[in-house]
């Protein structure tokens, strides 16, 4: 707050330092740290392929697509605990949809979406409508479609091994939108999910930055009662944050199930946490009202370039969680000094 | 002046500034200020909004550090490390925002920082004693283990005023204390400022009211765009001179409200009443009859809590359908469950918290002076910063807003300015009826003498307005009608020509006569 530097005269070196201390100046300081860790730990020049950083974005793709719709819900002052849960309920169904049951892609991709913003419209009523802590609606609903996604498969893995009435296994041909979705496209470069987690932030961003329902999140979030004194639709405009965030776990949910050739009820867990993770490491203020979709994508970086040097460094899971932990700390605290 | 000579010992100084300078970025806002503080003085500091008033105090308070210039405090150096720090070295200060925590006890908020203890537990017996003592000290009698929230807001700047005075204080500063206190609780406190005054404390005071200046100051400085323009003895300085120094031009008539041209009917009330609290409590509105013509200011006048805003919130549907009685605009029945609808059918409604339901904070002045107009400036939803930019442009322009750019964020402009924000928001809809909730509470004399006459060259336009104010010569000089009201309920209706100070006091007491109460359900 006391920076009595005079930028006028400071050039070019000065405008940098300024560029430093705003929000996505930061952000891009934490990413371009974790960059150099990988830089240093290259684990023999693994840092250096093309692939590396290809499989990088691969991995990340199904979170980034959940915290971009996260960023939506937390522009608003609110939180989305259920993506992870949703995201398995969808491929649970999604799996059943198109392996055992044998739908078409056309048919099982729209109701698989259809499940997710049903998901994603019951936390958006409670919140919205009936003024339950997002906290608290989100939490119920998390437990609610991990409950649907384990009763739906039966407690088990939905795969192509489909077990006869005389209990012996069948495999059946993996339905051609898994592989659809699980190859790379654009030359053999772009892993087809990288591309799905583009389109759905792009839309996230046209929402948030260019469309009138993007002022309102952030009205909202910065002063609900201004917004609704102003005549925004707030309860609407909320309502519709939580079904986009829904819409987008489902997304999450088809890529995973298509990646894993299978339907699991346990996946997805925690999934949600990272989300929410990477919206606060790339500084999206919790408290709402502040942040944005370009910061969400520096922190969808940060935390996946981070996972992916730990994992190529060989580090073991104990220790990649416990750096995890660290890391994101560090990056919210430098993110915090700038108030 | 005879003050003076009263009290020779005041001409030492408690508290010099010498050459503060003060920069937010590439942005100066005090440059070279000098200021110097005698012990039992009053020592007004006067000047337009973003004049650098807060800032000034807020550097003496230790919230910033300047970057220039010294300060001293009886003579000794003072560079306060920070807000706790200055409180210990006896500079108190009641900032523009208050800045208790509404769900917290008062004895609580009075210590919050430097709790009294006891082995490391708070000591609440003793922490209430002495909460009691200092509130008591300063004429306040309450239950301090009750919730700041649970007071009205005259009362929370009493306590905030209290929490300043917790710690012996040498030196007082209040930042427009009285911009949310009605008549009777803004005389509670100049009583508190003489009692002060008396006992040796020096008070720096700082307001945009005319009267109080007149009726408070021994001496003023005014400060212009940073810098200052001249300090001097309150005797030698003509309200007109005065008000020059700070606009740096003449303003002409206080209050230039022309003769109104009354036209159609735009709103009437008729046995109107707002539940604000719920069904089950008492109406805060309670069949209240009134009606707007174009052209036309009406008035409300009353204490605070005597229920006007609630009927403005009533009928601009803030409070859902918690309201009784009917209401006509333009001749058709309307009853608003919500702001939106109210908003379609022309009205207007610039509230009196700022800062609780006015703006957002964070965003930038573009944000929120196109705020209430998205669904125009953005058709088929897509938005156009471009014409968004020039909205807000064009909609801040006649109210001088002072700002050093439309991106600046809301929360960084200076209180007045923020104001003025809000105000620009609902011009931008062009309403037919605007209901004002204290429109120029925090705004200079220039911007305000700006405001009457935009109101009067709206009204021109055939627009008609509703306004609560609680500055009486405001209230009297403006309206063309004023309705008063007394514990929700209207006890007189007084045209122009009628009202007196007196008069209105009355009814605002509950005193209308009877007359005048028939008047009030008749119109
Ligand atoms: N944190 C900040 N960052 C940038 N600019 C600021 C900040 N705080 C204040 N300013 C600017 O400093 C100037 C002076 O503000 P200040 O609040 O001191 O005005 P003021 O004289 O108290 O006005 P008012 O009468 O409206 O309260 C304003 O132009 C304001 O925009
Ligand atoms: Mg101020």
């Amino acid at each position: 707050m006391t920076d009595d530097r005079d930028t006028a005269a400071m050039g070019f070196a000065g405008r940098v330092f300024r560029w430093l201390g705003s929000p996505t100046g930061r952000a891009c300081l934490a990413l371009a740290l974790v960059l150099l860790v990988g830089f240093v730990f290259h684990a023999d020049g693994a840092f250096y392929k093309a692939g590396t950083h290809r499989d990088a974005l691969r991995q990340t793709s199904v979170y980034g697509i959940l915290a971009a719709g996260m960023t939506l819900v937390i522009v608003t002052g609110g939180i989305d605990l259920a993506v992870g849960s949703v995201l398995a309920l969808v491929s649970v169904c999604f799996a059943t949809l198109t392996i055992h049951w044998g739908w078409s892609a056309w048919a099982a991709v729209p109701l698989a979406l259809l499940i997710g913003a049903l998901c994603g419209g019951a936390s958006g009523l409670a919140v919205a409508s009936w003024r339950v802590q997002p906290f608290i609606a989100t939490l119920a609903m998390m437990a609610l479609a991990r409950g649907l996604a384990k009763y739906a498969s039966g407690g088990m893995k939905v795969s192509t091994a489909v077990q006869e009435v005389d209990g012996a296994y069948r495999y059946v041909a993996v339905p051609a939108v898994f592989r659809a979705i699980d190859t790379r496209i654009l030359g053999d470069n772009v892993p087809v999910v990288t591309a799905i987690f583009a389109v759905c932030f792009g839309l996230a961003w046209l929402a948030l930055a260019r469309h009138r329902w993007g002022r309102q999140l952030y009205a909202i979030g910065g002063n609900e009662e201004a917004a609704r004194l102003s005549g925004l639709p707030v309860v609407g405009a909320k309502f519709a944050a939580y079904v986009a965030s829904g819409l987008f776990a489902a997304v999450a949910g088809i890529c995973q199930a298509a990646q894993e050739q299978q339907g699991d009820p346990e996946a997805g867990a925690g999934y949600e946490l990272l989300a929410i993770a990477m919206v606060v490491v790339g500084g999206t203020s919790l408290m709402g009202g502040r942040g944005g979709l370009g910061l969400t994508l520096i922190g969808i970086l940060t935390i996946g370039y981070l996972e992916k040097i730990l994992s190529i460094n060989a580090v073991p899971e104990a220790g990649r969680l416990m750096l995890t932990g660290v890391i994101i700390l560090a990056a919210v605290l430098t993110q915090k000094r700038g108030r | 002046m005879s003050f003076l000579m009263m009290h020779p010992a005041q001409t030492t100084s408690v508290l010099r500034m010498d050459g503060i300078g003060m920069r937010f970025g590439p942005v100066t806002v005090l440059d070279d200020v000098s200021f110097d503080l005698r012990a039992g003085e009053v020592h007004v500091l006067a000047g337009e909004n973003g004049a650098g008033k807060s800032t000034l105090i807020k550097i003496l308070a230790g919230v910033h550090r300047p970057c220039g210039g010294t300060m001293t405090l009886d003579g000794c150096a003072y560079a306060p490390a920070g807000p706790n720090d200055a409180t210990h070295r006896g500079v108190a200060v009641v900032h523009q925002e208050l800045s208790l925590i509404p769900a917290m006890s008062v004895a609580d908020n009075l210590f919050l920082g430097c709790e009294r203890t006891r082995g490391g537990w708070v000591d609440h017996a003793s922490q209430h004693a002495a909460a009691r003592r200092a509130l008591a000290g300063i004429g306040l009698e309450l239950d301090v283990t009750r919730a700041v929230e649970s007071f009205p807001i005259g009362v929370r700047q009493m306590i905030e005023i209290g929490k300043a005075l917790a710690h012996e204080a040498r030196v007082l500063v209040m930042d427009e204390p009285t911009s949310a206190l009605n008549a009777q609780e803004a005389e509670q406190l100049f009583a508190l400022v003489a009692l002060l005054k008396g006992r040796g404390c020096g008070l720096v005071y700082i307001t945009h009211k005319m009267e109080e200046i007149e009726r408070l100051a021994d001496r003023i400085t005014v400060l212009r765009d940073g810098r200052r323009v001249g300090t001097a003895p309150r005797a030698e300085l003509p309200m007109e001179r005065l008000v020059e120094w700070m606009v740096g031009r003449e303003v002409g008539e206080r209050f230039p409200r022309h003769a109104p041209h009354a036209g159609e009917e735009l709103l009437r009330l008729t046995g109107f009443s707002v539940f604000s609290g719920g069904r089950s409590a008492r109406p805060t509105v309670d069949g209240v009859s009134l009606t707007v013509r174009r052209g036309e200011i009406v008035g409300l006048g009353g204490l605070q809590g005597s229920g006007g805003s609630e009927l403005m919130g009533g009928l601009f549907g803030a409070y859902g359908a918690r309201t009784s009685g009917t209401a006509a605009v333009r001749g058709r029945a309307a009853r608003f469950t919500a702001p939106r609808q109210a908003i379609r059918a022309g009205l207007a409604y610039v509230t009196n918290d700022r800062k609780a339901s006015g703006l957002v904070l964070d965003q930038t002045i573009v944000f929120n002076a196109t705020l209430a107009d998205l669904p125009r400036l953005s058709p088929f939803g897509w938005r156009r910063p471009r014409a968004e930019r020039a909205a807000a442009r064009e909609a801040t322009q006649p109210l001088q807003l002072r700002a050093d750019s439309l991106d600046m964020s809301v929360g960084a402009l200076s209180g007045g300015n923020q104001q003025k924000v809000v105000v620009a928001k609902w011009l931008r809809l062009g309403p037919d009826l605007l209901l004002l909730d204290e429109p120029t509470r925090g705004i200079d004399v220039g911007a305000k003498r700006e405001l009457y006459s935009l109101l009067n060259a709206w009204t021109a336009r055939g627009m008609g307005i509703l306004m609560i104010t609680s500055e009486m010569p405001e209230l009297l000089a403006m309206s063309d009608r004023i309705v008063v009201l007394h514990r929700g309920r209207a006890t007189a209706t007084l045209t122009a020509a009628e009202a007196t100070a007196e008069r209105v006091l009355a009814a605002a007491m509950g005193q209308g006569g009877a007359s005048r109460v028939t008047e009030a359900t008749q119109s």
